[in-house]
């Protein structure tokens, strides 16, 4: 009898134990998320913007058609999940995409949300609306789209030119809100008005952006902060002590470098940190209209000195990737197969065998060891471009190059590079959506604005168009791969590698989700909350 | 007096409207403008976009008409509007201005009330230990750049206090208010105070050694007499120079501190600014400064005339 009471006891007890588990792991509501901002954002319209310095305190202010699940950390279509609308389907010809949209939804003005709002938004993304955005960086996102039309309030459809099935990819990046027809774009940049979890504060330049939980958030429930207060601190510094200080519960996303992620654990042990990749490409922008490159012989030899291995062990102690103009796997999706990658020219393992190639193309193309070609490697003056342009120039030394380092102001890089006056760039690529249309028609397509080095082939022009209306993923992969290749053969725009970059957040904090094959499109925030 | 007054008066004037030509112009020689760096930023360019943004902001009008636009506003007290923000100038700059007049204000008093005293002390007991400590002090004062003490006092603070001083825009406590203003201030008149030990030592020296101080100490004045009401007196004037000048120079020292106590003053902001190429806030701001720089100059050149008589009957 006394063993029976004892099991009781025990049961009991354990019962009681589970259940203090599966409590502690309930999320608790209330609490402020504070979080330090690397810079000033210029506006707080993330359509405007082109950096993740906007979405970052701003995406919580919003909701999108469809979003990619901000719990998952690899964005891919399996990951995309209904926003404002509650369902989309693809018309049997895939060129009209219909989405079915939330009832009862309400702008943080308390204005209803309607159809006629997802309209006005693409219309002016578009550049078909009255309204004009002061910039609008993502127009080509919708070269495809031949219009939007609204069916009543809560229907709205994308008619297409041609199938494009990537284009629910696009609209699933933080970089695709719905904004309210009634504001304007002028408004919007000072005091944005969403649909989501969080409500505008203020947002005092230099200085700090606060928001504030929306009550009547439709999601229920949700979201759990009462706020979130982004302080602005440029000062790296400053910013990463006052994190270790306690200050801060988290710092702002992938901007921990891999040396200061070493102090942040030395410091502050109980810190959760994670370092992932970004899919941010440091590549080499080279001038093929003008002599020397304009000799594709010069252009391989460039891509034959290449030692990426290096730059990464110098720059991040080994935490980088190497890969074409897809982010690599395992956090890319469209990464070529590592085999396939090595038989690029300048990708393979013997960095000798490489260089004395290299040195054979620059000794056809008339210079040597008695005769060394002289140019400049233009980069912005900033760390992250000057750094790899530094240790190019000191690759580019194997191969009878002598670089010298040209640093531009952040005003003066674009202009300069629109003009073409320079002959090697050091430059930084930032995808926003892991999805070859995106990287291809915006890095490589004839007459993209992005695609500064100008490089224009026709036939892979159609191989862009061959794989983006694919619906087969297999088979487009298979595509994708052999453009990657082709355009790394081309020396188009050579990629030297994918840097990985860490976030740190205090013990306390839960349901963050660091995304690894974008920077853009994990900062909604309605999941996260305080256990404390 | 009056006419040595008028004089000054007059001569303010004309500066700032020299510092007005000048800020204007080198600012348009710098470079590109808020367009390019909003283009930039974004990675691509318009041109459409890009002309019709320069027209919205003005940009595109001749200088001259762009000038006359600025100081006419100026002259009505409007400032314009920020191209970042968008929200008038005024609006921007005023909040910023009481944090760093504290700032300032605080590290000028810890300039003087610590560069005075101990520089009479290292004048007095020159030859002593104390006198090669205090010019070891402030010889280290001169040497240690601003952002460096500053993170130095930010990086001891965390290991050895478990707390960062900066900036707390609601300080509750008396701790809190001192770790806002004062850590930042003695950070950044560190350099000052060290600067106003030495004028006022060697200053102190020169006139030690006159005549009249050994009159003073035969007639029996005391120590402190003779140190404080007959020598510092006349050896006040080359220090309040210094301290005049050092009010200017302070702006520099502050960009850096703010920077790096992260505190939301003029200076910083003033740097943003430039980086943004905003106009409106980087012209306005600079004539802000000036006025303060010119005011401060003639605040020394009053406090001229009540220290030393013979400039007030000379001119």
């Amino acid at each position: 009898m006394r063993s029976v009471g004892a099991l009781a006891i025990v049961m009991a007890l354990s019962m009681l134990a589970t259940g203090g588990i599966a409590l502690a792991g309930e999320p608790k509501q209330g609490g402020i998320l504070r979080i330090y901002h690397r810079d000033s954002p210029g506006s707080a319209s993330i359509h405007e913007g082109a950096t993740y310095s906007v979405n970052v305190p701003f995406m919580p202010v919003f909701n999108n058609l469809v979003i990619y699940k901000q719990d998952v950390a690899q964005n891919s279509m399996d990951s995309i999940v209904p926003d404002l609308a509650e369902s989309w389907a693809w018309s049997a010809d895939k060129k009209t995409l219909t989405f079915k949209l939330r009832q009862g939804v309400k702008w943080h003005d308390g204005k209803p949300f309607t159809s006629a709002d997802v309209k006005c938004t693409f219309d002016m993304l578009m550049g078909k609306s009255p309204q004009k955005f002061r910039q609008n960086p993502r127009k080509a996102w919708y070269e495809q789209v031949n219009d939007v039309t609204t069916n009543g309030d809560f229907e709205v459809a994308f008619n297409l030119k041609r199938p494009q099935p990537s284009l629910l990819a696009l609209l699933a990046s933080g970089y695709t809100p719905v904004y309210p027809c009634h504001v304007s774009p002028a408004e919007m940049r000072t005091h944005p008005i969403g649909t989501g979890p969080f409500k505008f504060v203020e947002f005092k330049a230099n200085e700090s952006i606060k928001l504030t939980r929306n009550p009547d958030y439709f999601k229920k429930g949700l979201p759990h902060l009462d706020g979130i207060e982004f302080t602005i601190i440029p000062n790296r510094s400053t910013a990463i002590l006052a994190f270790v200080a306690g200050k801060f519960d988290m710092t702002f996303p992938t901007e921990v470098s891999i040396p200061l992620l070493k102090d942040v654990k030395s410091q502050a042990p109980n810190a959760i940190c994670e370092v992932e990749p970004n899919n941010v490409s440091t590549n080499i922008i080279v001038n093929s209209s003008n002599p020397p490159f304009d000799n594709l012989d010069i252009r391989r030899a460039l891509a034959l000195a290449l030692d990426r291995k290096a730059f990464i062990q110098i720059l991040f102690e080994g935490q980088g990737d190497i890969g074409g103009s897809m982010l690599p796997a395992p956090a890319g999706l469209w990464s070529m197969p590592k085999e396939m990658m090595e038989q690029i020219p300048g990708y393979g393992p013997d960095i000798n065998a490489n260089r004395e190639e290299a040195k054979k193309l620059m000794q056809k193309a008339g210079y040597g060891p008695d005769k060394h070609l002289s140019v400049k490697v233009s980069t912005r003056n900033i760390p992250v471009y000057r750094d790899p342009a530094v240790i190019l120039i000191d690759q580019l030394k194997s191969i009878y190059i002598d670089a010298e380092l040209d640093v531009v102001e952040t005003a003066n890089w674009f202009p300069k590079v629109a003009r073409k006056d320079y002959a090697l760039g050091l430059n930084l690529t930032g995808n926003a959506v892991d999805d070859p249309d995106q990287s291809f028609y915006e890095n490589y397509s004839c007459g993209s604005e992005r695609n500064y080095t100008n490089y224009c082939n026709k036939d892979i022009e159609k191989l862009f168009d061959e794989q983006s209306v694919e619906t087969d993923m297999t088979k487009r992969k298979k595509l994708v791969w052999e453009i990657d290749k082709k355009l790394q053969e081309d020396v188009a725009r050579p990629i030297i590698f994918y840097a990985r970059t860490g976030t740190c957040w205090q013990p306390y904090v839960k349901g963050i989700t660091v995304m690894v094959n974008s920077s853009y499109n994990g900062y909604r925030y309605e999941d996260v909350w305080l256990d404390k | 007096m009056f006419a040595y007054i008028v004089r000054r008066l007059a001569l303010m004037l004309l500066t700032l409207f020299g510092i007005s030509i000048v800020i204007f112009f080198l600012l348009r020689i710098v470079p590109g403008n808020i367009v390019d760096i909003l283009f930039a930023a974004a990675g691509y360019v318009d041109p459409a976009d890009k002309a019709n943004l320069e027209r919205q902001l003005g940009v595109d009008q001749p200088l001259v008409v762009q000038y006359l636009h600025w100081i006419g506003g100026l002259l009505h007290g409007d400032l314009g509007y920020s191209y970042v923000s968008e929200k008038p100038a005024l609006d921007e700059i005023l909040p910023r201005i009481p944090i760093t007049a504290r700032l300032a204000g605080l590290a000028l008093l810890f300039s003087a009330s610590v560069g005075i005293p101990l520089g009479v002390l290292s004048a007095v007991k020159q030859g002593s230990r104390l006198d090669y400590a205090l010019r070891v002090v402030s010889l280290s004062g001169l040497s240690l750049p601003s952002f460096w003490l500053g993170l130095l006092i930010l990086t001891a603070s965390v290991a050895m206090f478990g707390e960062i001083p900066i900036f707390n825009p609601d300080p509750k406590t008396w701790g809190e208010l001192f770790a806002t203003y004062c850590i930042p201030a003695m950070a950044v008149g560190f350099r000052s105070s060290a600067l106003t030990m030495r004028i006022t030592r060697s200053s102190m020296l020169e006139v030690l050694r006159q005549d009249y101080i050994r009159t003073a100490r035969a007639k029996g004045a005391s120590d402190a007499s003779v140190n404080f009401h007959h020598a510092l007196k006349n050896a006040i004037l080359p220090v309040i120079t210094v301290v005049g000048i050092e009010a200017a120079f302070l702006i520099g020292g502050l960009i850096v501190t703010e920077t790096v106590f992260n505190i939301p003053g003029v200076a910083r902001f003033l740097v943003e600014a430039i980086r943004w190429r905003d106009y409106p806030i980087v012209q306005n701001l600079v004539m802000l400064i000036a006025v303060v720089v010119v005011l401060a100059n003639f605040t020394v050149d009053m406090l001229y005339a009540v220290f030393d008589p013979r400039i007030r009957y000379s001119d």
